[in-house]
């Protein structure tokens, strides 16, 4: 896919999901089952169930092979026939994977775990903190130079990594941040924050106003309004952008090539990497193994969030 | 435009609030009132000013000076003026680049194009059984990293053990295809990575189409129907019509994704592909950078560049749908 940390700090990894919730996700009413499209004869059934079944297997193949690979011996899998199914089914992969022994050259998957963990939980939370303020100011006032900075938080968002990458990393070597959490969390900040505010300034302001301002002649404080009112009625937008910050991270490569070059610094799409070029052609079972644990907090987090998106346009809590 | 703060407005709340403002027009809102939304901004924009708009600044200073090996160990760079463009617009091999990078985007963003909206049509008229079964595949493949996506389609095009081959064999019933490297001739090269990036932003285009095609008032629909539109003429003439804003969108998205791509690209020239002759934008900078910063930096602004020029028509019509 063409993909990113939507914006300029992070390369091209995630975007397309991110921005895809942004409009998907944004103001429309819960899809309706179309109705015009009905099919009346038979053997056009057939073929519209032959073709969903096509989308279906082209769509998961990869994927299933991905998993089919990792649970074989490394003999199985390179055979020259190939099986289908894992028949002689193992669980080695994962723990070569997993416990392989650190060496001092290389990676190892546990500390670039960590890494990965690291870095992604403080963007994430940095990120929510720091684009819910903003949201705030973006949807609830009215000021100089709004205009502007809407505009300049969508032309960021244009702004490819690579042309920023070396700039960056002499900052970050500057501040003598390489190989260090924090170095990358800033970079990754900068990537996911024009996303994060963009879309979060979309839920804020589908929470009506006039709400809070009632709870306020009722008696409320402005404040006790905010936490009272609007605040759980955002939870869906916070869960959902957070969730999307956490992809983001999680899965970009460029920076964290640039940026974590010792390998006790790794993250994990860095380790797969170095993994695959240190075992390549000796053991596929082991780097499917690796590109497996690398997708399945994504897959996780994505599947959480597409039914929390759902849910938050079925409550109406959310129009654009 | 919203520069000035309309008075009639509570400033606190912007336009939606009943209550009466309190600072009614004409006189001063107090210092704090004004500088709260700053306030609110103020982490952001430190972030961004610093993360983003500085090295865009040194970044477009650069690509003014001479800065080669020499610089980046400690010389101090030297002013050339635009000699770095004029290196690269007349360096056959950035001409290269930019043909490979927009036709590669070309054929992606039509073939997404097509495969989604055919996909997006296809879910409306399934049955709620398999319309799951399509909306959850489309959901795994979207929801892969992309470094796993080009690890997983590395193996299946794998010289040696690769299941492509395998197949192609017994397809054609002979061994043609044994030890048939996909990735060390360009052209095969970029056929699997168009393979693997549609693979992964069909998803994305069927999603936002479909949600799209389900606000097609099927009154309308039926009624041509009735007046004897076929198939095609009822897409053409009346659905792209509805959906074409999301459809526009959509295009613009794609173009500058795939203008962007670089995981995808870097990940499989590292598993056989031969850069020089597969780069695109994202890796030529990428590769020149190490070398000599300044042309990178040239390279980098062009390319920003364009992709502004592509998306000056999503910014403008964003901006204006926001302040609706």
């Amino acid at each position: 896919m063409s993909t990113s940390l939507s914006t300029a700090a992070a390369s091209s990894t995630v975007a397309p999901v991110a921005a895809a919730t942004a409009l998907v996700g944004a103001p429309r009413p819960p899809a309706r089952r179309p109705r015009a499209g009905r099919v009346r004869s038979a053997g056009a059934r057939v073929a519209l169930g032959i073709a969903a079944v096509v989308v279906f297997v082209c769509s998961v193949f990869p994927v299933y092979w991905m998993l089919n690979t990792s649970f074989k011996p490394n003999a199985d899998v390179i055979a020259p026939t190939p099986q289908w199914w894992p028949e002689n089914f193992t669980l080695r992969n994962y723990v070569t994977v997993l416990f392989e022994p650190a060496r001092p050259d290389r990676a190892n998957f546990p500390s670039s775990f960590v890494m990965s963990l690291g870095v992604t939980g403080l963007t994430l939370v940095i990120c929510l903190v720091f684009a819910f303020l903003g949201a705030l100011a973006l949807s609830r006032f009215r000021f100089r130079g709004r205009r502007q900075f809407v505009i300049a938080l969508l032309v960021v968002q244009m702004i490819p990594g690579e042309a920023m990458m070396f700039t960056l990393f002499g900052m970050i070597d500057g501040w003598r941040l390489l190989n260090t959490i924090i170095g990358l969390t800033i970079v990754y900040l900068a990537g996911v924050l024009p996303f994060t505010l963009w879309t979060l300034r979309g839920f804020v302001a589908g929470v009506p106003a006039d709400l809070e301002e009632a709870a306020m002649i009722d008696g409320c404080s402005r404040g006790q309004a905010f936490w009272r009112i609007t605040f759980p009625l955002l939870a869906p937008g916070l869960v959902a952008t957070g969730v999307f910050a956490f992809i983001q991270a999680w899965n970009e490569f460029l920076m964290a090539l640039i940026i974590m070059q010792s390998p006790g610094s790794y993250t994990l799409p860095i380790w797969l990497r170095a993994f695959q070029q240190s075992t390549q052609a000796t053991n596929w079972a082991a780097i499917m193994a690796g590109s497996t644990l690398l997708a399945v907090p994504v897959v996780i987090f994505f599947l959480i969030v597409q039914g929390r998106m759902t849910g938050g346009l079925v409550s109406g809590a959310v129009k654009g | 435009m919203t520069t000035t703060a309309p008075p009639p407005t509570d400033p606190r709340r912007g336009e939606r609030t009943a209550i009466p403002a309190p600072w009614p027009g004409g006189r001063r809102r107090p210092l704090r009132v004004r500088l709260a939304p700053w306030m609110l901004l103020l982490p952001s924009a430190v972030i961004l000013l610093v993360m983003t708009g500085y090295p865009l600044v040194r970044m477009m200073l650069n690509s003014l000076q001479e800065y080669g090996k020499a610089q980046i160990f400690g010389a101090p760079p030297e002013w050339v003026g635009v000699d770095n463009y004029v290196a690269i617009l007349t360096d056959p091999e950035f001409w290269a680049v930019a043909l490979r990078s927009f036709a590669l985007m070309a054929v992606l963003v039509v073939v997404t194009m097509v495969l989604g909206i055919l996909i997006a049509l296809l879910m409306t008229r399934l049955g709620r059984v398999l319309r799951l079964l399509v909306q959850i595949g489309l959901l795994l493949a979207w929801a892969m990293p992309p470094l796993s996506a080009v690890v997983v389609w590395g193996w299946i095009v794998d010289t040696k053990y690769g299941l492509l081959n395998w197949v192609l064999n017994a397809v054609t019933a002979s061994d043609t295809f044994t030890g048939h490297s996909w990735l060390i001739d360009p052209v095969s090269f970029f056929a699997v990575l168009v393979v693997i990036i549609t693979w992964q932003s069909v998803p994305f285009v069927a999603f936002v189409v479909y949600a799209g095609l389900t606000q097609v008032p099927d009154e309308i629909l039926e009624a041509a129907q009735l007046d004897g539109a076929g198939g095609p003429k009822r897409f053409f003439l009346i659905v792209v019509p509805y959906i074409r804003s999301i459809l526009l969108v959509t295009v613009v998205l794609q173009m500058i994704w795939d203008l962007r791509v670089f995981t995808q690209v870097f990940t499989l020239q590292g598993m056989g592909g031969i850069s020089s002759q597969t780069d695109v934008f994202g890796t030529y900078i990428y590769h020149l950078g190490t070398s000599n910063l300044g042309a990178a930096g040239a390279v980098s602004f062009v390319m920003v560049a364009m992709l502004l020029v592509i998306s000056l028509y999503y910014v403008r019509k964003t901006v204006k749908d926001e302040e609706q």
